[in-house]
């Protein structure tokens, strides 16, 4: 006994039923503060960043898997895979000729409508860190935080559509909410006719519910549905899901719209981060009238 | 405590997190057992005196920032985890193997059920049935795991 000469002031420590009411009040507490009132993202940045290396290194089998795998593929297959890519490079080259002709011209049309904004983005690539996360949230981990500029809301996209958005960042590292988690909604419109309305998650990762559409709505299966921009947080324009059904039920006001999202939000592995550069299109100044006139001849 | 039992305790907790985050193929991920709550089971019931409710605390803590869930989830459903087993390791611990696995079974029910709670109360869809398999896998691992760390701890002097 080390500690003899010191006599124990408590003789029985707390006993268990006392400590698990407190430990359940503390959890309680931390559960409202983290769920209601976000007051915990400092400190959960800070211990998130503390654990990112075990992440990583949990991480890190899959990834050892995959390198492997490129090592002992063989010549041929490569030479393919590479075919293909320069294939693919001069179609989307040949496709880009003509986007800055168009980009162009659709800016002339604003320009003539009054309605002129200019939307250019900076992207980054960022990986998904290999992990399972709490498999009843939509969410990943991707390998770029605050020292990359991240910042909460921020889109990520992939190859395909729109991924999600970032919703909470610590130096090394941020979350992504995907578009299909239960909490998540984002405003889109039809790519056919404008018809616009608000697709939100529905906890699983590949369906989207298209909210508030009116029983005589022009909508098919098939519709592509894209960003409309109005959060004025995603860029106008991503593609965002296919209709999938479209169901009248008795008991909805609205119709049931069920979609699919375009991203491949369950495969890919890596996704790109967006800065818009100008995302307010909202207050363009009134065209004056003589610039509306003049362009009659 | 000995200073080897708590850093098998530690190293322990360590293997069940990186094991929970750890991606298996989609078909299995759904059967992965629920490695911390066993752990702190085992812990509780070989250490009763030692390892009690604020380790289960902690564990779950970890293991929601570990895994991205609610701050307080986990810990909530792993400090009751460690108050029910802490009463009734007495009783417990004289089981045989297998009985035990029953027991531990209902413990690790409850937990699932906490967490379904909360999944509910947080406005979260409801998981489907595949939710609850994990406790079986649970059930099945038990007599193993116990017999393997209880070896484990008697060759490095931990226990």
């Amino acid at each position: 006994m080390r500690n003899a000469v010191i006599k124990p002031l408590f003789v029985h420590a707390p006993s268990a039923t006392f400590r698990v009411l407190v430990a359940a009040m503390i959890a309680l507490g931390l559960m409202v503060a983290d769920h209601r009132y976000h007051h915990l993202e400092l400190a959960r940045a800070t211990l998130e960043t503390l654990i990112y290396p075990m992440q990583y290194a949990a991480s890190l089998p899959v990834q050892l898997v995959r390198t492997t795998q490129n090592r002992l593929d063989h010549e041929a297959q490569l030479r393919r895979a590479n075919d293909d890519l320069q294939h693919e490079n001069l179609v989307l080259k040949g496709r880009l000729q003509q986007f800055e002709s168009l980009r162009a011209e659709n800016m002339r049309l604003r320009d003539l409508l009054g309605s002129s904004f200019d939307v250019g983005e900076r992207v980054l690539i960022a990986e998904i860190l290999a992990v399972d996360l709490d498999p009843y949230r939509q969410q990943v981990i991707i390998n770029k935080g605050s020292n990359s500029g991240v910042f909460v809301g921020q889109p990520v996209l992939d190859a395909q559509a729109v991924m999600g958005q970032v919703i909470r960042v610590n130096a090394l590292s941020s979350t992504v909410l995907l578009i299909t988690d239960a909490d998540h909604a984002l405003p889109v419109e039809s790519n056919r006719n404008g018809l616009r309305t608000i697709a939100a998650g529905k906890g699983s990762s590949q369906e989207l519910e298209l909210l508030y559409i009116s029983k005589n709505a022009d909508i098919h299966v098939g519709d592509l549905f894209v960003t409309s921009g109005m959060d004025e947080r995603f860029p106008p324009g991503y593609p965002v899901a296919r209709v999938k059904t479209v169901r009248q039920d008795p008991d909805n006001p609205f119709t049931t719209v069920v979609a699919e999202p375009t991203a491949r939000l369950d495969r890919s592995r890596e996704v790109l981060l967006v800065w818009a550069l100008n995302l307010t299109p909202a207050v363009a100044p009134p065209a004056p009238p003589t610039a509306a006139v003049g362009n009659v001849k | 405590m000995t200073m080897v039992m708590l850093w098998m305790v530690i190293i322990n907790l360590i293997v069940a997190l990186f094991l929970t985050i750890v991606p298996l193929p989609p078909e299995i991920s759904e059967w992965r057992p629920q490695w911390v709550t066993l752990s702190v089971i085992f812990w509780c019931l070989t250490a009763p005196e030692r390892i009690g409710v604020f380790w289960g605390f902690g564990s779950g803590l970890m293991l929601d920032l570990f895994t991205g869930g609610l701050l307080g989830q986990q810990a909530l459903s792993l400090a009751l985890v460690a108050y029910v087993t802490i009463t009734l390791h007495a009783r417990v611990r004289l089981f045989p193997r297998w009985q035990q696995s029953f027991f531990v079974w209902i413990v690790l029910l409850a937990e699932r059920l906490l967490t379904l709670w909360i999944l509910g109360a947080t406005g979260q869809p409801m998981p489907t049935l595949s939710y609850w398999l994990p406790t079986l896998v649970g059930l099945v691992l038990w007599p193993g795991l116990a017999r393997g760390l209880t070896w484990i701890g008697r060759h490095t002097g931990a226990l």
